[in-house]
């Protein structure tokens, strides 16, 4: 049911019987769904999309995209490099890429300094990896699907035909 | 000063206005009132709007409206519903669906001929009969028959006078398709009786059990019938005011004449929006019209959970639950919820003497609301 994993990829706080009630299935239906969904890793994890620009007080963390050349290797092509990559808690995201560079990895740091130690002395020393191009980011419009403008108002009538 | 017009004078306001008046004076209202969609008009649509506009597409149209956005319509009616019209000569685009209607009766109409109205029904199909000279027939549908069209009952109802018949489906503010038995049947009456059909069609999209089945389309039926669709609904596209009509050459010539004399054409930014609508817009539509279902799922199951009997709505947006537990009319109750509860709904009497007992409530309206707007109804029952 497809349908479900949808609804809870946009709103991972719906209840079990209001999915039930919306796809038309008995409630107890859903409840095994999404049990064997957690405990065979299709659901990974219930998450909240945070705009943390918009929270006060916080330190602004940084975001930079980093493209990264490989030189495969035989018998594992890019997939040990991208593995080893994907261990360090800094990378949020690690793609395997056409193009120019052959990963593409989303890297979160204090700051700035932070993330160029993390290039420097972690990524760019691994075996293998040829070269990096760092890309910081400097504002949030969409994340996962969900644009941080402010949501339009409502401009209906109160009460109409 | 001398009188002014005596059918515009003797219609009265549309009921709902009341309900308006009040609740655009109170904070946090939910409303469950507004027959329009609660989504934007999806991005893509509005981005060829501000593109219609950049590049100055802002002159009058041709009187019918774009050819290209009549050959999608006439392409989608067939390919869609085995509906064929000729762009060029039977398909014409209208300022919404309103416009759409007004031109129809005008044209069926000669004065004092009737125009039999299943009802409950859109608050604007009795006046429009009026104001184009006719005198509209409402006849009763009924709750236990999923407010089904009685075809018997409109036969009952067909007298020498009668031109034609005019229909909404799905509903507003039922939420009721017609099945296809009903509409042959309806169109072998009309064979009968010699009479014209106007079909609503604007929630052709918005259908969640069954399917729809465009009357056009219906064995004889062609010949005799307006049919009437717009963006309003599935595209969300109220504010931009196209719809369109698809009528055999000789109703829709003079629909032509009567429009060209009196709205011209279709505003020229809202058709190429359409355009775009048509082509590349169907993702959305089926996002819109699977969320709209999953809503009316869990608002009719919270309506019959505070004890309010509610017929199965298969398309639309509305549900047409019976108040008739309360003991109240359905002004009274729509008013005391709105001052007690702050919820707002439209009273089912608007739509006909038929809609009576019942109020009109839309779900096109966030779930969290929807869910507050249920509790709260249950607890403005409870307090009778």
């Amino acid at each position: 049911m497809r349908e479900i994993l949808e609804l809870l990829e946009r709103d991972a706080q719906l209840s079990h019987d209001t999915i039930a009630t919306m796809v038309g299935l008995p409630v107890g239906e859903v409840d095994a769904l999404i049990g064997d969904w957690e405990r065979s890793g299709v659901i990974r994890r219930h998450k909240a999309v945070v705009n943390w620009e918009a929270v006060e007080g916080r330190d602004q963390e940084v975001t930079a995209f980093i493209d990264v050349s490989v030189a495969p290797a035989r018998g594992v092509g890019f997939d040990d490099v991208a593995t080893r990559i994907s261990r360090f808690d800094e990378v949020r995201d690690c793609y395997l890429v056409s193009g120019g560079h052959d990963l593409r990895c989303t890297i979160v740091g204090r700051d700035i300094r932070a993330i160029s130690d993390f290039v420097s002395q972690k990524l760019s020393t691994i075996d293998r990896v040829q070269s990096t191009a760092t890309h910081f980011v400097l504002a949030t419009h969409k994340r996962d699907g969900d644009t941080f403008a402010e949501p339009e108002p409502d401009h209906r009538l109160p009460v109409t035909p | 000063m001398k009188p002014l017009n005596d059918t515009i004078t003797a219609c009265p306001p549309s009921g709902i206005r009341k309900f308006f008046d009040i609740a655009a004076e109170m904070d946090d209202v939910i409303s469950l009132g507004v027959g329009e969609p609660d989504f934007v008009t999806p991005w893509r649509i509005r981005e060829a709007g501000i593109y219609a506009l950049e590049h100055g597409y802002t002159t009058y149209t041709g009187n019918s409206g774009l050819a290209q956005l009549r050959r999608l319509i006439c392409d989608d009616l067939s390919s869609r519903y085995d509906a064929h019209y000729a762009w060029d000569s039977e398909c014409l685009i209208t300022t919404g669906v309103s416009e759409g209607l007004d031109l129809a009766l005008r044209v069926l109409l000669n004065p004092g001929e009737e125009v039999i109205v299943p009802e409950p029904c859109y608050v604007a199909y009795q006046p429009c009969v009026s104001f184009a000279g006719g005198t509209p027939v409402g006849v009763a549908t009924r709750a236990e028959d999923s407010f089904a069209i009685d075809v018997a009952a409109i036969e009952a109802a067909v007298t020498p006078r009668t031109k034609a018949i005019l229909i909404g489906s799905p509903a507003n503010p039922t939420g009721a398709v017609q099945p296809v038995e009903v509409l042959r049947d309806l169109v072998r009456l009309a064979e009968r009786h010699d009479l014209y059909l106007v079909s609503d069609e604007i929630y052709d999209r918005l259908t969640y059990t069954g399917s729809h089945t465009c009357l056009g389309a219906v064995p004889g039926a062609r010949e005799r019938t307006v049919v009437l669709g717009g963006f309003s609904k599935a595209q969300a596209m109220t504010g931009w005011r196209v719809g369109w009509l698809a009528a055999p050459r000789a109703i829709a010539e003079l629909c032509v004449r009567v429009h060209q004399y009196t709205m011209l054409c279709a505003p020229h930014v809202s058709q190429v929006a359409a355009v775009e609508a048509l082509t590349s817009a169907e993702g959305d539509v089926t996002e819109m019209v699977a969320d709209y279902d999953r809503r009316r799922r869990v608002f009719v199951k919270g309506l019959r959970e505070i004890g309010l009997e509610c017929p199965e709505p298969a398309g639309a947006f509305y549900a047409f639950p019976s108040i008739r537990s309360s003991g109240l009319s359905s002004e009274e109750f729509a008013e005391r919820l709105l001052k007690a509860e702050s919820v707002a709904v439209v009273p089912g009497s608007v739509f006909g003497p038929s809609g009576e007992g019942h109020i009109r409530c839309s779900y096109a309206t966030a779930l969290p609301q929807l869910e507050q707007a249920v509790e709260r109804m249950g607890r403005f029952l409870q307090s009778l």
